[in-house]
């Protein structure tokens, strides 16, 4: 072992941390928070621009005459409505239906796609192309990704290139950045509006410094890990490893997902009906078919009254953490009975709320369904009153506007 | 006047200034249903709460300038997210020691210890016993501020339910606690610092809060109170911590007028309202400066409370000692604002390399003796020579309040009293101003080339704009006798007046003032009960 791999961008914003708290995210170097305050660097993305370093994911390049139909056979999301230019949020099941990881699939020509992953998945891919006229590659090490967002990110990246005044919502196109041919998406993990720039490893720095020069005057910012999580909670933004589990890894059913019932539904177009087939499709066909989804998804907003009153009877002062909880809480109904569990949980800055990503029981799982949250306060089980709700929690019209 | 015309001037309840509890109190009561006016004397509502735009591109927070006693409960009663309310971290707290050296404090709590350390290593331990003493006050008073005071001279069973209350809420703190309280209520900010700090400049950090203002200095009894009272604030559950509205404070009010008016309450702009009108001994609805009468059986002011009693009603209407308590009631303004646009962040010379001390407010005032000295002027009708300085780049924490690379400086400056002995502010303004930033030029070396605009708001400036009262930003002092039974009269301090449906709600009722919001709320309890009845 030579030590813990660092991204492409790591010289720079190494430089910019000081706090020397990092994680290591698929085995690499990567940042909690950059200052003494993560909340400080949230509001740079709510409110002004923040750049993230997500050159951690894997990336794989697909090309061949065939690269469309080994795609189409893995993705859940149907790829051949993703034309030049677009890119898709999608993922990735087991035989059994059950979600193995998600990414995002850009397609740059008739044969040739880039697609991000959460967790390394080369050789599944390679079995499933095995017999078609299909190269995969994986470029991880080769390109730096470097996340722009925040609602001025279009006003400073357009200083740098016209493209991203017009660039649509999840489209992405070449661009020239510090003399570095690189692309840009309208991408992101935080859903606000916002870029990422995928650009080679060896210019990462020159484009992350031309960025963060066009970002003077802005209040621009590089924004840790603490921060996303937030962010992405906000925006009803499913983890892996928190809101579920790759399936072919799972050792019980309980830790095995489906797409319905991670919140993907409507990534499922065709299935239903056959006309679309793809690793697992015939089980999800069965589960929509038959009504057999053990869950659904849905966000839960907690109730500030009973919060505070919990809190306050106690003796203690109510909390409002942005930090996430790191632990999974049960949801409960009006007779203390389990109905579901929590797998996320916040205090919104911008929402002023206490907010959670859940998985009901599918009768529960309509807007408005009154609930509990089970929560532990001086050291003992109790319940704070909880209403389900659509999500995103946060979705300014910026995002895709 | 026309049937129609009439029928346009009649509402359920008139709301007298839309200063941010007018518009909290209209908004409660639209909700409720009533059919609600808000009549505003200035050309936008917002009252000492409006961001002003003095240069293209730099915004200006006039008079106040961040948001820390809003109470919760009105964020989410009146769905303030919803109409865009958004209170943007301030994540650092910068105080230049006088000596070159700074205390900086931030978000991390251990890295604040060891900032306090580095000046006194014992005074570490003392800054957790400090904010963990009055954090146990705060939550001691917390419920006699979120509740209405109640009536101890009532005979009514009612009332006698809320004496019972507060009395078995007092049994129930502890010795310690509540003798906290009282040292707080009734001491110096001084005297009670000196029990847990030792290093001048940690103690003048903490006194800054005791002083704002209130024309008291860190070592006047009372500067405990002035300080306990902003402790009360609070920014997403983290006490005594403060925010920058988006927009600033008058981006704030914008979010309580959309609001308002969301719940179906009228806000007219440009209307002063001028008498009260009354009927039998009761308020059936106001008239404005030129004679337009708007009629409705519930008019409320939310005027400080020498408007609402002497100038809005005829104080022959009222009883004697009420009168006598309203003229009696101290009103002091000694606060000033100097706002400037700059051309750039100033550099503090330890600091040459970063802005992160830039963050939230920045502390002029490095000991207690150099604040009491500031106040010693004031005393004799003077401002300070070196004033103390409580300022706020709020462009750095939110960039559209000036141009890229440019900024806005809001700084509070204190002591300026109202009454000025021998000269007056129209003569002294430009001095004053000059005085400020030479303080500001001493710690900040260039300061003076970065200015690009410069505002001196006087408190004489404040009282013309806003109505306050001498200037003064609570409406009414923070003294121990003008507070919880006594604000803003014995008596009189659940919002209701002797004309009967003529109510009060500004800031100098009970818990104001600063942006709290809580008594436009708790006197719509008040209104909504009464009619209910």
């Amino acid at each position: 072992m030579t030590g813990v791999r660092t991204t492409p961008f790591h010289p720079r914003l190494s430089e910019l941390n000081d706090q020397g708290l990092y994680t290591h995210w698929q085995g690499t170097l990567s940042p909690l928070r950059y200052t003494h305050a993560p909340k400080h660097e949230y509001f740079a993305v709510r409110n002004s621009v923040g750049v993230f370093d997500t050159s951690p994911l894997y990336k794989y390049v697909v090309t061949g005459p065939d690269a469309e139909r080994l795609l189409a056979r893995a993705l859940v999301r149907d790829v051949t409505t993703c034309r030049p230019g677009q890119a898709q949020y999608t993922c990735w099941c087991d035989d059994g239906g059950h979600v193995m990881h998600d990414g995002v699939v850009f397609r740059h020509s008739a044969d040739e796609f880039f697609l991000t992953a959460a967790r390394p998945t080369l050789s599944w891919f390679q079995e499933l192309g095995s017999g078609l006229r299909v190269e995969l590659e994986d470029v991880t090490e080769g390109y730096g990704m470097l996340a722009v967002q925040g609602p001025r990110s279009r006003q400073v990246l357009s200083t740098l290139m016209p493209e991203a005044e017009t660039l649509g919502y999840f489209d992405h196109v070449p661009v020239k950045v510090a003399d570095t041919a690189a692309t840009l998406s309208r991408t992101g993990y935080t859903g606000d509006l916002g870029f990422e720039l995928t650009v080679p490893d060896e210019k990462a720095v020159d484009v992350l410094d031309a960025v963060l020069a066009a970002g003077q005057g802005h209040g621009i910012r590089p924004f840790g890990e603490e921060a996303l999580m937030t962010l992405r909670i906000e925006a009803g933004l499913a983890l892996i490893d928190i809101e579920w589990h790759d399936a072919r890894l799972a050792m019980s059913d309980a830790h095995k997902v489906t797409p319905k019932e991670l919140g993907f539904g409507w990534m499922l177009r065709g299935v239903r009906d056959g006309s679309r087939r793809f690793v697992g499709s015939e089980a999800v066909r069965r589960e929509l078919v038959d009504g057999t989804s053990r869950w659904l998804t849905t966000g839960i907003v907690v109730d500030w009254a009973d919060w505070d009153r919990l809190y306050r009877d106690a003796g203690l002062f109510p909390p409002k953490s942005e930090h996430p909880l790191p632990y999974e809480s049960m949801i409960l109904d009006d007779d203390r009975i389990e109905v579901g569990y929590c797998t996320s949980f916040v205090y919104s800055p911008v929402l002023q709320r206490h907010i959670g990503i859940a998985r009901v029981r599918p009768d529960l799982a309509a807007d408005g369904t009154e609930l509990r949250l089970e929560l532990a306060v001086n050291h003992h089980n109790t319940t704070v009153r909880v209403r389900t709700t659509k999500m995103p929690f946060f979705d300014p019209a910026r995002k895709k506007g | 006047m026309s049937e129609e015309d009439m029928s346009t001037h009649e509402y359920d309840a008139i709301v007298v200034g839309g200063g941010h509890n007018g518009l909290t109190h209209a908004a409660y009561l639209a909700k409720a249903g009533l059919r609600t006016l808000v009549l505003e004397k200035n050309g936008d509502v917002g009252g000492a709460a409006i961001t002003e735009e003095l240069l293209p591109g730099f915004q200006f927070t006039t008079f106040s300038y961040a948001l820390s006693l809003l109470r919760p409960e009105i964020i989410h009663e009146l769905d303030l997210v919803e109409h865009g309310f958004l209170p943007l971290m301030m994540p650092s707290s910068f105080h230049p020691t006088g000596d070159g050296d700074y205390l900086l404090f931030g978000d991390d709590h251990q890295a604040n210890l060891q900032e306090i350390r580095r000046h006194s290593p014992r005074d570490a331990d003392a800054y957790e016993r400090y904010h963990f003493d009055l954090d146990r006050v705060c939550q001691a008073i917390r419920p006699l501020f979120d509740n209405p005071p109640p009536n101890l001279w009532s005979k009514d069973p009612e009332d006698a339910v809320d004496v019972k209350w507060l009395v078995d809420h007092l049994g129930s703190v502890d010795r310690k606690t509540m003798h906290d309280v009282v040292r707080l209520l009734t001491g110096s900010a001084s005297d009670w610092l000196d029990d847990y700090f030792e290093h001048e400049a940690i103690k003048g950090y903490h006194a800054s809060s005791s002083i704002i203002g209130s024309k008291v200095g860190p070592m006047s009894p009372g500067s405990g109170l002035v300080l306990l009272f902003h402790k009360m604030g609070e920014h997403d559950g983290h006490l005594g911590s403060w925010a920058f509205h988006k927009g600033g404070n008058g981006g704030f009010t914008q979010v309580l007028n959309r609001a308002a008016q969301a719940y179906g309450a009228e806000v007219r702009l440009g209307a002063h309202v001028t008498d009260l009108i009354t009927q039998e001994g009761r308020a059936v609805g106001v008239a404005l400066e030129d004679g337009t009468e708007f009629r409705a059986p519930v008019v409320v002011s939310a005027l400080d409370p020498r408007r609402t009693f002497l100038d809005l009603c005829d104080p022959r209407e009222l009883p004697l000692d009420l009168v006598d308590n309203i003229r009696r009631m101290k009103f002091r303004g000694v606060s000033a604002k100097v706002n400037f646009a700059l051309d750039g962040l100033p550099v503090f010379p330890a600091l040459p390399d970063t802005v992160d001390h830039y963050g939230g407010f920045l502390n002029i005032g490095p000991t207690i003796e150099y604040v009491e000295r500031a106040f010693d002027a004031a005393k004799y009708g003077w401002y300070s020579d070196q004033p103390f300085i409580d300022a706020a780049i709020q462009s750095v924490v939110d960039p559209d309040m000036a141009p890229p690379g440019k900024h806005v400086m809001s700084c509070f400056v204190q002591y300026a009293p109202y009454e000025l002995k021998d000269s007056d502010w129209d003569t002294e303004r430009d001095t004053f101003g000059d005085k400020a930033q030479a303080v500001l030029e001493s710690h900040f070396p260039g300061f003076g080339d970065l200015v690009l605009h410069r505002e001196v708001v006087t408190p004489v400036d404040i009282e013309a704009r806003t109505g306050l009262t001498e200037g003064n930003i609570f409406a009414g002092e923070f003294l121990a006798p003008q507070m919880y039974f006594f604000r803003p009269a014995p008596g009189w301090s659940q919002y209701a007046t002797p004309v009967e449906g003529y109510y009060q709600c500004g800031s100098g009722t009970h818990p104001g003032g600063c942006v709290i919001g809580s008594p436009g709320r708790l006197a719509s309890h008040r209104v909504l009960r009464d009619l209910a009845r």
